[in-house]
């Protein structure tokens, strides 16, 4: 008996050294994220798939508050740097890149086929011709509308081709004679309003100007910046009134209770819609009417990404997961478990999910380009005050000259010309 | 016996000596605990800010650990002066500062109507008191609601008087207001406990004295009762200059400095120029510090006068 348990100890022991031996064998790669529940279980569920494929690498996350990352990224890249980070691209992470702190990454996109797979993401993963990042998953951007307040007001929801604008300031007063908001939003923390001046400057003047409005190559009293603006001021009467003193979710609640019939957002907030009660047969979504016949439709889709750091201690294997994260096989599953988009093009959209596959359908067949959002695109302190402006604009529409005065202003300054 | 004499001379130069070095080094012994931490944490991180605000840096040090910041002289506080936030933020400071002095007189009354022996009072001070001991985070958000569009108890009352609801918080020319509003709520709290300990010692003998001399009212508030509470007067008007320029925790709940940056205060847009979200322009933060520490400056240095001059009168 005592032999027995003897040697079952010995047995024990014997197991857990070679199985903290096998441990020592891996290679260790670190990655700091900042994922909500969803997400985070998602990601651990890729990372066991990974290390099932390479037993010899343990992939080992730290994951962060999603706030608290803004300002603990700024901390460890320079103090303790993990081989992997998460952040965002375009602008956002520019940063990052110039302190030399994010590595050139663009082996990686070479060796793996990503500018055809991730084309796209191009763009917005690239610096000064070299990729620093993988964008692994984005989200559209569009017009979730109310059915039952369409039905409320005695206005035909639009189908699946949406609506032009002239129609849609048309469905605006009709609404507003109903009593019921034509577009909401909850603009205190000021970046849903940027999303709604996004899309009529894209729909307006195009991807393009867009692009250089955010970095500062363009006037703020250009001809083409008025026409925004007054495209906007056509929009601005029918917006929901006191929107700076409301969060998004605020105004999800009004749309929800019929209360709005048009909401300007991104597709994460779906799932507050649905919270809300809405289901797929009240919920519906349109890309944003074209205003300029003929433009190219480009869209908004702000894409989630994955750095190498410089002060990796691994990078070669921290590569190998990279490369993984952009596959197709990894974003179908990530991003099904979420409820976003995949970045490469040969993953696969759930079909059951209108509203992804409607955004999937959307920024595919978009030829003008896919924007990120004004706060990515722009620089960080040229687009607070551009939102800021926008924000001001919807309140005292009257103060125009004034806001553009101060956004050219702020311009000249940060882009010396 | 010369021996003796120099043995005798010897020991009170040495016990002066002992004595000396006791009285020399003992307060500053006592003192160095104190001494250091102050350096540490306050005069160290002064000098330290008004370093940073001569730089142009976005927080971040390159991979081997080097400062990236660029040395741009008083290019900061040049950018100052022609930021229209800044100027906003200065005049918000102004108001706070202004309207955030209404706590002495109503606190002052508060306290006096507490004053009094009535079955029960103990409860009434403490609710009266109540505002102070909760959060200003918590202050912050009762406030928020109770002028929230739509649902807020502010928004219907002014909703069903005048016909059309008014969101304090989402217009630009009574935010601030709004916000020393809910400010002023645990601030008056704070004069009235003052006070109230003040009015506790207010001799008995002299309010009697001025009764008899036929004072009531007005006169024996002002003649009699303030002068004796001039010491609670004093703490009273430094907190409260203090809790104005200081004010961040409300600005930061109830409207994060919207809309438009219009109720942003000093305080609150160094935050955002150093530590938010668009901001990581150090230099430029420590240069709003800088400026709002100086313009604090001005009111410590006066109650240091004072109290000095307090000291050295007695």
């Amino acid at each position: 008996m005592v032999q027995k348990k003897a040697g079952a100890l010995a047995l024990v022991a014997a197991l857990l050294m070679s199985t903290s031996a096998f441990a020592q064998d891996k290679r260790v790669v670190t990655w700091n994220a900042d994922y909500d529940p969803i997400p985070l279980a998602a990601s651990e569920a890729l990372i066991a798939d990974f290390e099932a494929a390479n037993p010899e690498i343990d992939v080992q996350m730290t994951n962060f508050d999603h706030e608290a990352y803004k300002n603990a990224i700024r901390n460890f890249l320079t103090a303790d740097p993990p081989d992997l980070a998460n952040w965002y691209a375009a602008n956002r992470m520019r940063p990052f890149v110039e302190a030399g702190l994010f590595a050139d990454i663009s082996d990686v996109w070479a060796n793996n086929g990503l500018t055809e797979a991730l084309a796209a993401s191009v763009p917005s993963s690239t610096i000064d011709g070299k990729q620093y990042a993988i964008p692994y998953t984005y989200y559209q951007w569009g017009i979730y509308f109310n059915r039952d307040a369409y039905t409320a007001a005695g206005v035909t929801p639009p189908g699946p081709e949406g609506v032009n604008w002239a129609d849609f300031l048309a469905n605006c007063e009709k609404f507003k004679a109903a009593g019921i908001d034509c577009v909401t939003t909850g603009s205190s923390a000021l970046w849903p309003v940027a999303g709604i001046f996004d899309y009529l400057s894209l729909r307006t003047n195009g991807y393009q100007f867009h692009s250089d409005l955010a970095a500062g190559k363009i006037s703020w009293t250009s001809p083409e910046a008025r026409a925004v603006f007054a495209e906007f001021a056509k929009l601005q009467p029918f917006v929901t009134e006191n929107h700076a003193a409301i969060d998004w979710q605020d105004a999800a609640a009004i749309f929800v209770q019929g209360k709005a019939a048009n909401y300007v957002m991104g597709n994460f907030a779906v799932a507050n819609f649905k919270t809300g009660g809405m289901t797929n047969d009240n919920l519906g979504f349109m890309v944003f009417p074209e205003i300029t016949p003929g433009l190219a439709r480009a869209e908004e889709a702000p894409t989630d990404t994955i750095h190498l750091t410089s002060g990796a201690k691994n990078p070669e294997d921290a590569k190998t997961f990279l490369a993984y994260m952009a596959s197709p096989e990894a974003q179908s599953k990530w991003n099904t478990a979420v409820g976003q988009l995949p970045t490469n093009k040969n993953a696969t959209v759930p079909a059951e999910d209108p509203f992804l596959t409607a955004g999937f359908e959307a920024l595919s067949t978009s030829t003008g380009g896919i924007a990120q959002f004004w706060d990515r695109d722009a620089d960080a302190e040229y687009a607070k005050a551009g939102m800021e402006g926008f924000q001001q604009f919807l309140v005292q529409p009257e103060k125009l000259e004034e806001i553009l005065e101060r956004l050219e202003q702020t311009r000249l300054r940060l882009f010396p010309q | 016996m010369a021996q003796a004499i120099d043995m005798t001379a010897a020991t009170p130069v040495q016990r002066s000596a002992r004595r000396w070095n006791q009285r020399t080094l003992a307060p500053w012994l006592f003192l160095a605990p104190g001494l250091f931490m102050f350096t540490v944490y306050v005069l160290w991180p002064i000098i330290q800010s008004i370093t940073l605000s001569f730089y142009d840096w976005n927080g971040l040090y390159n991979q081997d650990g080097d400062f990236t910041g660029t040395f741009v002289g008083m290019g900061n506080y040049a950018e100052l002066m022609t930021d229209p936030a800044f100027e906003t933020s200065l005049w918000n400071n102004l108001k706070w500062l202004v309207l955030y002095m209404a706590a002495l007189p109503i606190g002052l009354f508060i306290a006096i109507f507490l004053n009094q022996t009535v079955r029960g009072i103990r409860l009434y001070k403490s609710l009266f008191f109540f505002p102070f001991v909760i959060s200003q985070v918590v202050v912050g958000l009762i406030f928020a609601w109770f002028y929230a569009p739509n649902f807020g108890l502010f928004y219907l009352l002014t909703e069903a008087v005048t016909g059309k609801g008014t969101a304090i918080l989402a217009e630009p020319d009574l935010v601030t207001y709004g916000i020393i509003l809910a400010g002023l709520w645990p601030q008056i709290a704070y004069v009235m406990i003052l006070y109230l300990t003040g009015l506790n010692n207010v001799a008995p003998d002299q309010i009697e004295a001025a009764r008899l001399d036929g004072a009531k009212g007005w006169r024996m508030l002002w003649y009699v009762v303030l002068p004796q509470l001039r010491p609670a007067t004093f703490i009273a008007v430094i907190v409260t200059v203090i809790g104005a320029l200081r004010s961040f925790d409300l600005v930061s709940i109830m409207t994060s400095g919207g809309p438009f940056g219009e109720s942003r205060v000093l305080s609150y847009y160094m935050y955002e120029m150093a530590l938010g979200e668009f901001g990581f322009r150090m230099g430029y933060g420590a240069a709003i510090a800088v400026v709002l520490f100086a313009i604090m400056m001005i009111f410590i240095s006066g109650f240091i006068w004072k109290m000095w001059r307090d000291e050295t009168e007695r």
